[in-house]
């Protein structure tokens, strides 16, 4: 294999196809990147056996061929390179060395046979619909935030997105939960969605499409099957196994009834939570909400710092009511409610407050409280 | 020690009372007595009960009283919890297999534990130490430091007097024998208290320390185990003298944290002071199998009970742990520890066998094991753990 092709857009490849790359492995072919230089282009391929993102860049393939590298040396590499310049790859299938030139740099690299590299992409993906990258990111990022991380529930560690029905309308919804605050999103339905299975996006694989929504303006093309999931953005092509688990029934958790009501401007108020946390403890984050008619009170106390309280403006109309929560939880939720004014619907100081956008109700946020 | 001279200062284990110089005491003419020429200057206590299982159970069973008794689990793969003074003589030793002991000595009298006895007659030793002093740092049943330096002690008395009778009060009163160590820190207690057993009355004074330690193995040292001792060997260091002649920048460069501890160690030092209120570190339970085990669900079944157990232990004291430890050891007596962090503290046995059954779950491959446990480590009070949960205890849906 031999090519020349323009660092910036070399770069901006492989930055998406080596943060697959563990950088703890046990197995040698796994930190490497797969190059292929063929008909006018390299693609890029990296994998961890669970995600594989394979990307295509335009070169001047000079000689086709195919190798693999140490993704995390190559990138380093590429990197340093001065701002605009051109790069020669070249790989010797007798020397099993990659050679990159750049101006007056020359490096010489170890590779591994290429045909030793796994290869994850393929199987039957029965069911595939067009998403664009708003919509995508709506799903993602509003529910990012409450993926657990706790590998023992392995089931939660990732976001679920399955079809369901949202007052008659059939909507694509995407859940995340921690089993202390729980996130759901929706938009409508996607043509070519109806009938597919419920799956659960592993957290790395959200990561991953994330970044590559950043530089995508186009449609998204999303192919799934019971347990694999794959995303094509125009050049980049990101394949993911799904995990196996079953994802609680969380309609359940999600109370109907709750009519202790409140309502808040979401900026002032999570300035408020912010500055009354200051003084709550790094281990509890625990901030108490007093409400009486008319009046909300936030007030934190540790036996460290002292104590903290300041008066906010709410619509309040209920019985009074003392309830705790987690102030890092609370500003979570407050920074994804896009409109305004953010409602608040409680029960009593142990049961989950639900959380929604006055204007929109296509995204719901639950949260539990803390005993304060 | 030093030599007992005529000049030294000495108490009689008899009575307390103090002389000076070797011979019988003068006052209640008794012959046990324990002098050093810095008895009266030393005020840090180890005292160590003398093979307490199987002391406390010949106290309940004087037919036993010269028989070899074995505390410990018989057949199987029991192994030995406690060997009295007659049976050690022919070889069994604690944590020795029982088959083992029982070929070395097959005339011994196996007892099961009593746990429960020997909480009880260890609750009364301590009562006994408190009477003494309030600085009193348990290890474990049968031993604990005692501070009875002056301005410490409930007695103005010479640290040495109070131990004699502290001594003799644990024979008279609750019926077994104690050895006790004297010294100026805890290390040396510790070490004192070991040389003269059982019912021994060993000082180690400040002037001899350093020469004391110099031709003992390095293995003596508080906090050097098998494989630092290797690691050691393989400098070309077995003794604690050829520790002494390195200077001390040499120890933080070769040992890191410990090093520095190491440094004042090997010349006597230890400035850990008794600590009352030693907090638990973590709270755990293993259990050794009666055969070995090799099958993954078998194992994580086994687990379940040890997971319970921690909890009860944890609601006992109020605590709840953040990080989840499995231990198994193979076969082979390889020990293995494997940690989970959790998200949030837990005292509930499901959250801890969960956790324990995942990591548990990377180890059995196959491989025999012949003992299993679970702990948490990472402590905080009760109240910290088990945040609600939307999906309630038993979200393992």
């Amino acid at each position: 294999m031999k090519l020349t092709i323009e660092r910036a857009a070399l770069l901006k490849s492989l930055a998406h196809v080596q943060s697959v790359v563990e950088r703890r492995t046990t197995i040698p072919i796994l930190s490497n990147v797969k190059l292929e230089g063929r008909s006018g282009q390299l693609s890029l391929n990296a994998t961890d056996m669970d995600l594989d993102i394979i990307e295509a860049v335009p070169a001047d393939v000079v000689r086709p061929g195919a190798t693999t590298a140490p993704a995390h040396t190559f990138y380093e590499i590429v990197r340093k390179l001065p701002d605009g310049s051109q790069v020669e790859i070249e790989h010797d299938a007798e020397s099993g060395q990659l050679t990159l030139r750049s101006g007056r740099s020359k490096f010489s690299l170890a590779c591994l046979p290429v045909e030793d590299f796994p290869v994850l992409s393929g199987g039957d993906l029965p069911f595939s619909f067009a998403l664009s990258a708003a919509e995508l990111k709506t799903l993602i990022d509003r529910t990012r935030f409450a993926i657990s991380t706790e590998e023992t529930r392995y089931y939660l560690n990732g976001i679920y997105l399955h079809a369901a029905a949202s007052d008659g309308v059939d909507v694509l919804r995407a859940v995340a939960t921690d089993g202390h605050r729980l996130a759901r999103v929706e938009i409508t339905l996607p043509d070519g969605a109806a009938g597919m299975p419920g799956i659960i996006v592993p957290r790395k694989t959200v990561a991953e499409i994330r970044k590559l929504i950043d530089e995508t303006d186009g449609e998204i093309t999303v192919s799934l099957s019971e347990t694999k999931l794959k995303f094509a953005f125009g050049d980049a092509v990101l394949t993911s196994k799904l995990i196996d688990g079953t994802f609680p029934d969380y309609e359940r958790v999600i109370p109907a009834d709750n009519d202790k009501v409140l309502v808040v401007d979401c900026k002032s108020f999570a300035q408020a939570v912010d500055r009354v946390s200051a003084i709550s403890t790094e281990k509890s984050r625990a901030i108490k909400l007093a409400l009486e008619k008319g009046t909300a009170t936030l007030s934190a106390s540790s036996a460290e710092n002292g104590s903290a309280v300041e008066e906010i403006e709410a619509d309040y109309a209920s019985t009074p009511l003392e309830i705790g929560f987690n102030s890092r939880y609370l500003m979570d939720i407050l920074a994804q409610v896009e409109g305004e004014s953010a409602r608040f619907a409680m029960a009593d100081a142990a049961s989950p407050t639900v959380v929604r956008e006055v204007t929109d109700g296509g995204a719901i946020y639950v949260l539990m409280p803390m005993r304060v | 020690m030093e030599a007992h001279d005529d000049q030294s200062p000495a108490v009689c284990r008899e009575c307390g009372a103090l002389g000076v110089g070797a011979g019988a005491c003068p006052a209640c003419g008794s012959e046990r007595r324990a002098g050093h020429a810095e008895l009266l200057d030393l005020s840090i206590a180890h005292i160590d009960c003398d093979a307490f299982y199987a002391s406390v159970e010949k106290r309940d069973n004087p037919a036993l009283a010269d028989k070899p008794v074995i505390i410990g689990h018989a057949g199987g793969r029991g192994v030995v919890t406690t060997a009295c003074y007659v049976a050690r003589r022919f070889g069994p030793r604690s944590a020795m297999p029982m088959f083992k002991a029982l070929e070395l000595c097959p005339s011994a009298v196996v007892i099961p534990p009593d746990m429960a006895k020997y909480k009880q007659v260890s609750a009364d030793i301590r009562a006994l130490f408190d009477k003494a002093s309030p600085l009193v740092e348990p290890l474990s049943l049968d031993e604990a430091y005692l501070d009875l330096s002056p301005g410490v002690r409930r007695v103005e008395r010479p640290a040495a007097v109070l131990l004699a009778r502290l001594a003799r009060a644990i024979r008279r009163e609750v019926g077994i024998t104690v050895s006790v160590g004297l010294s100026y820190n805890k290390f040396l207690a510790k070490m004192a208290s070991d040389l003269d057993k059982p019912d021994g009355f060993s000082v180690i004074g400040r002037r001899e320390a350093a020469r004391f330690l110099a031709p003992r193995p390095v293995t003596a040292l508080f906090g050097i185990g098998q494989a630092t001792a290797a690691r050691m060997a393989a400098q070309g260091i077995t003794t604690i003298a050829q520790l002494q002649s390195l200077p001390e920048a040499e120890f933080v460069a070769r040992w890191g944290r410990f090093g520095r501890r190491l440094a004042g160690m090997v010349h006597g030092i230890d400035l850990r002071p008794v600590n009352p209120d030693r907090p638990a570190k973590s709270v755990s339970t293993e259990t050794t199998f009666a055969r070995d085990i090799r099958d993954g669900k078998a194992l994580a079944e086994a687990l379940a009970p040890l997971a319970e157990g921690v909890a009860r232990r944890l609601d006992r004291a109020r605590l709840a742990g953040r990080t989840v430890v499995l231990k198994l050891k193979t076969a082979d007596f390889r020990v293995i520890t494997r940690h989970h962090r959790l998200t949030d503290p837990t005292g509930r046995a499901e959250t801890i066998l969960r956790a324990g059954r995942a990591l548990l779950g990377r180890q059995a491959d196959g491989r025999a094991f012949r003992l299993l446990g679970i702990g948490v480590a990472d402590l905080c009070p009760a109240e910290e753990a088990d945040p609600p949960d939307l999906f309630g205890r038993n979200h393992n849906l």
